[in-house]
């Protein structure tokens, strides 16, 4: 049995929370929001106070928040179009830079695995890869107009320079630097409304999805050679969906994650509430898997859950967004 | 500027609702009812006319179906015409007053009536975007636009 036990609900945001992220080290969780403000956070003693509350750098909400893998920057992407970077001074954070070029809404900032490079993505429905240079300034790289629509998420591949976004054109692309510049090397095509969400799980080569359609969709990568004849183009993978979970959410999934340290899947969902589900015990084919709906949190929140986020330390430690405007942090209970 | 519609048909509002001596009792619970929401967005202006969507037939109270127990509030509106530009405006109206009129409990659809306009499911996907309709009402020139026809002309 599984269940998810409430550890602290934290208040302070006067809007609807869009976001949370951990830093690396599990210390710190963002929140974001309505309210144009990221909050930062921490454990003192027993209990989770706020630590920082980053202002100013918005002129609008802020949609997404995501931390480099050092843990020392933190990125957030508003609908006034641009990206702040913000450093951890000691006792402050302090914004260093600003990304500027989307023509509108920035809905999600994602680092790559060694820090080197930020993708970001917009309404304009465009993906930006942008360079971190030792000095911490950044660059764009490369602009991205392979969707045809907005572009809700981009997320960075756990081990290779590949980037993934999903889109309100029902679509996920994968992108890579092949030499020169930056292109769209597989479209994953399934999901019959808005994709919200993608979710990597610990190796790479599987990929969580959810949508307006109110499914949830595991991909699985093929490499070029693989012995099961699925069809790849060059040295590049294809990726097929696998498994397509439906009737478990009466309404549309906003956000995704796949858990590095416990392999749980957790969903966001418009009826107020947190799922969990896990690979079967008893799959044998990788290319056939089933996974199990462990657990229903219902009323999780007393609106939308927006956004989730699994502690990178801590096994099975949740943090939950909601148009509640509130953050709640739970623990999965196995008994 | 030209108006799309020029001749719309006008239709008879609908009387005013009957307050029962049990909804002025403050010990009897009560639920929202279909009645209340058509009631909340009848008066909503037309973007184009001086009309209310209820005088153009845009809405009707049967086509507001509510749940109170499952926190459900269901609208499908008709445009005037099928090519109507003004639909999404229109939606995003009646989603902005309901947003601000219903307790935050209330989970809103708010959808074209079937087969009433060429761009129905371009129009309900946006609609149902909530974080499109979030960026949206913070664009002030649109917010104005809304508020417009949020704006009761019976003062």
């Amino acid at each position: 049995m599984i269940s998810l036990q409430s550890i602290a609900e934290l208040e302070a945001h006067s809007d609807r929370v869009w976001s949370v992220s951990w830093n690396p080290s599990g210390t710190l969780l963002a929140s974001c929001g309505g309210d144009k403000t990221v909050r930062l956070w921490g454990k003192e003693g027993e209990n989770w106070v706020c630590k920082y509350r980053l202002e100013d750098g918005h002129q609008r909400t802020v949609r997404s928040v995501g931390w480099s893998p050092c843990g020392k920057y933190l990125a957030s992407a508003s609908f006034d179009a641009t990206t702040c970077i913000w450093e951890n001074k000691d006792r402050d954070f302090e914004c260093i830079a600003t990304l500027e070029g989307h023509e509108n809404e920035v809905k999600c900032v994602t680092w790559c695995s060694n820090g080197s490079l930020i993708a970001t993505c917009s309404r304009d429905k465009s993906v930006w890869i942008w360079e971190v240079d030792e000095d911490a300034e950044f660059e764009c790289e490369s602009v991205l107009n392979a969707h045809s629509q907005d572009v809700k998420m981009v997320l960075w591949h756990p081990t290779k320079e590949i980037v993934a976004s999903a889109s309100y054109d029902n679509t996920i692309k994968m992108f890579k630097n092949d030499g020169d510049d930056w292109s769209c090397f597989s479209t994953l095509a399934s999901h019959e409304s808005t994709v919200w969400a993608i979710s990597f799980d610990k190796t790479g080569e599987r990929l969580a999805s959810c949508s307006d359609d109110k499914t949830l969709k595991i991909w699985q990568e093929y490499l070029p050679g693989n012995t099961e004849g699925v069809a790849t183009v060059g040295s590049d993978s294809a990726w097929k969906c696998v498994c397509t979970l439906s009737g478990q959410h009466p309404r549309t999934i906003y956000d995704v994650k796949w858990c590095s340290l416990t392999d749980y899947i957790a969903t966001a969902c418009v009826d107020n509430a947190i799922r969990l589900f896990k690979e079967s015990d008893c799959n044998t084919d990788k290319n056939q898997p089933s996974f199990d709906l462990l657990h229903t949190q219902y009323q999780a929140h007393t609106q939308d859950v927006n956004g989730l986020c699994w502690n990178p330390k801590i096994p099975g430690l949740l943090a939950s967004a909601s148009d509640d405007s509130i953050v709640k942090i739970w623990q999965v209970v196995e008994k | 500027m030209a108006l799309e519609n020029e001749n719309p048909l006008v239709f008879e509002a609908a009387k005013d609702r009957q307050i029962t001596p049990e909804e002025e009792d403050d010990d009897v619970v009560d639920k929202i009812d279909n009645r209340e929401v058509f009631d909340l967005i009848r008066d909503i202006n037309d973007p184009e006319h001086p009309l209310s969507l209820e005088e153009l037939n845009v809405v009707t109270c049967s086509q507001v179906h509510v749940d109170d127990d499952k926190n459900e509030v269901s609208i499908q509106f008709t445009p005037t015409i099928p090519h109507c530009s003004m639909a999404t405006l229109i939606g995003l109206s009646i989603r902005v007053k309901l947003l601000r009129a219903l307790p935050a409990r209330f989970k809103v659809d708010v959808q074209i009536y079937p087969g009433t306009h060429a761009s129905e499911d371009a129009v309900n996907k946006q609609l149902a975007d909530k974080e499109r309709v979030a960026a949206a009402l913070e664009n002030s020139h649109l917010l104005e636009v809304v508020n417009q026809c949020l704006t009761s002309r019976k003062t």
